[in-house]
């Protein structure tokens, strides 16, 4: 008989790491911060039909980066679990935590059973009443969970990012401000990098909307706020 | 929740298959008592007139949109089970829909209905149009055959506002799911014979949204009138008619204040004639 190679499991581990971390530094990265009045979600993504950044529920909003079918299934999975437990209990019964756990555990699963884990990496976000009572959620492809504050940023160059915003995030912004913010730590993945209102995906969860507060923002009204946060 | 099968290595439960945007046919897979047809039932039993009834809704388009509307009463038998019933919802930004018949199953079919159009709205990145919204719930109502048969029927109203012709639109359904685009204005459950007479006087094309509002609420105090299984305006507790508008702005409902003005009017000027505003001879 003969014997199979041997791999030590932690060996086995550090290869799908190493595998899932390449394949995400591949793609362009996502932001997403607190403002003044919620959530901020900001993606350097010129398609209009394929999202990173999308609505789960009332108060909660998913964003991610890595590979677009592995990720989607998880959105489309997020927003069933969302809709069968909203429909089952309550509306307010549906909460980030919830979901936040439910993508660990799949999360976690997929990277230590199967030979190709998800090159993904996720925020689940959930606004609150004001900002202490914000939620997010940042999610790696082997199922760790990390509770952020303030700041997350994800992707390629998520280190240059998230420098960029460590030394321009403020606490408490106004909306314009935040998005200036946001885009100057995108244009930080390449030195040469300036994004434009169209080549931007940008949405908020606004505490101050009623029922459904999660919100896409048009390119024109990027347009605008980046106009504003300039004069 | 299992989220994953260790033998085939894929997503199972609630992450397999995005085959389906459809929130009810998922939950029929995934947990079919939840659905309303999925209830196994007992056999040639009829259920009696003591489980509630909801009973009058109308609608009316107006240009650019339409208005509905339904008393707040609910009957068992002869009692009155509750008197400050909702039977009136919005069931997406874009439209309305309202019940009569068992109020139970009825306000069920409302919630999943609501949710059915939120989780094609979010999975796919669009909205249905009217005619697909009303026909899922053509759909819901068929689920429903069964339980009908055995004396829980639930009949909805749909109203809902065209984006692509501005207008608003309204659709009526019997018990085996059959969907009928009404024009100008519809009128169903108990109280609906003598709502749509009122209606038939009062309607013009160029009702005001305000002014649809209030043929809404002179029909339902018409129905009141004769059936005693539709409540009118409660003038000493101000209990009054739910009443909303959907137009491009979306669902509207009217302020408690709003309607109760309108209701008082209609009662004020019953004062002086019961029967209401009188239509020209010729």
């Amino acid at each position: 008989m003969s014997m199979p190679f041997y791999v030590s499991p932690e060996q086995q581990m550090k290869d799908k790491a190493d595998y899932a971390r390449k394949g995400i530094a591949r793609g362009r990265s996502v932001v997403v911060l607190q403002y003044a009045d919620g959530i901020l979600f900001v993606a350097d993504n010129p398609s209009r039909a394929l999202h990173k950044i999308s609505e789960i529920y009332d108060r909660i909003a998913f964003a991610a980066v890595g590979k677009y079918n592995e990720f989607e299934n998880l959105r489309l999975g997020g927003v069933r679990y969302a809709d069968v437990n909203g429909y089952q209990y309550d509306r307010r019964d549906v909460t980030a935590r919830g979901l936040a756990n439910v993508y660990a555990q799949s999360l976690g699963t997929i990277f230590t059973e199967t030979n190709k884990p998800y090159e993904v990496e996720l925020v689940v976000a959930e606004v609150g009443e004001d900002a202490d009572t914000d939620q997010i959620y940042r999610l790696t492809f082997d199922g760790s969970v990390a509770d952020e504050h303030g700041y997350v940023a994800m992707g390629g160059q998520a280190e240059a990012v998230a420098q960029s915003l460590k030394d321009a995030y403020r606490e408490g912004a106004a909306l314009p401000d935040a998005l200036r913010t946001a885009v100057r730590a995108l244009e930080a993945q390449d030195a040469d990098r300036r994004l434009v209102a169209a080549s931007l995906e940008v949405a908020v969860l606004d505490r101050h909307r009623e029922h459904r507060l999660f919100r896409r923002l048009p390119a024109a009204r990027i347009e605008e706020l980046l106009a504003q946060s300039a004069s | 929740m299992a989220s994953h099968d260790p033998h085939s290595g894929r997503l199972a439960g609630l992450f397999a298959s995005p085959d389906t945007s459809s929130f009810s046919e998922f939950l029929g897979g995934y947990s079919p008592e939840l659905l309303p047809g999925g209830r196994s039932l007992p056999r040639a039993v009829t259920a009696g007139d003591e489980i509630p009834h909801g009973t009058t809704i109308v609608a009316v388009t107006f240009a650019g949109g339409v208005v509905m509307a339904g008393d707040r009463r609910a009957t068992s038998g002869n009692v009155i089970a509750q008197r400050d019933i909702e039977k009136v919802f919005r069931a997406d930004e874009f439209s309305a829909i309202a019940i009569a018949g068992t109020a139970g199953l009825g306000i069920e079919m409302v919630r999943l209905f609501q949710v059915e159009l939120e989780h094609y709205e979010k999975r796919e990145g669009r909205t249905l149009s009217v005619e697909g919204k009303a026909n899922r719930l053509a759909t819901m109502v068929r689920g429903n055959l069964g339980l009908a048969m055995q004396g829980l029927a639930v009949v909805p109203l749909f109203a809902g506002y065209d984006e692509a012709r501005d207008v608003g639109r309204i659709f009526s359904y019997d018990p085996a799911g059959g969907r009928y685009e009404e024009r100008e204005f519809h009128a169903i459950g108990s109280g609906s014979v003598f709502a749509r007479g009122s209606l038939k006087k009062l309607y013009r094309p160029e009702l005001s949204a305000e002014d649809a509002a209030l043929v809404c609420v002179q029909a339902l105090y018409d129905a009141a009138d004769d059936d005693s299984a539709t409540g009118g305006p409660d003038l000493t507790r101000g209990i009054f008619p739910v009443v909303a508008a959907v137009t491009s702005e979306g669902y509207r409902r009217f302020g408690e204040d709003d309607v109760g003005a309108l209701a008082r009017s209609v009662v004020e000027a019953r004062h002086e004639s019961p029967g209401g505003p009188s239509a020209p001879l010729r």
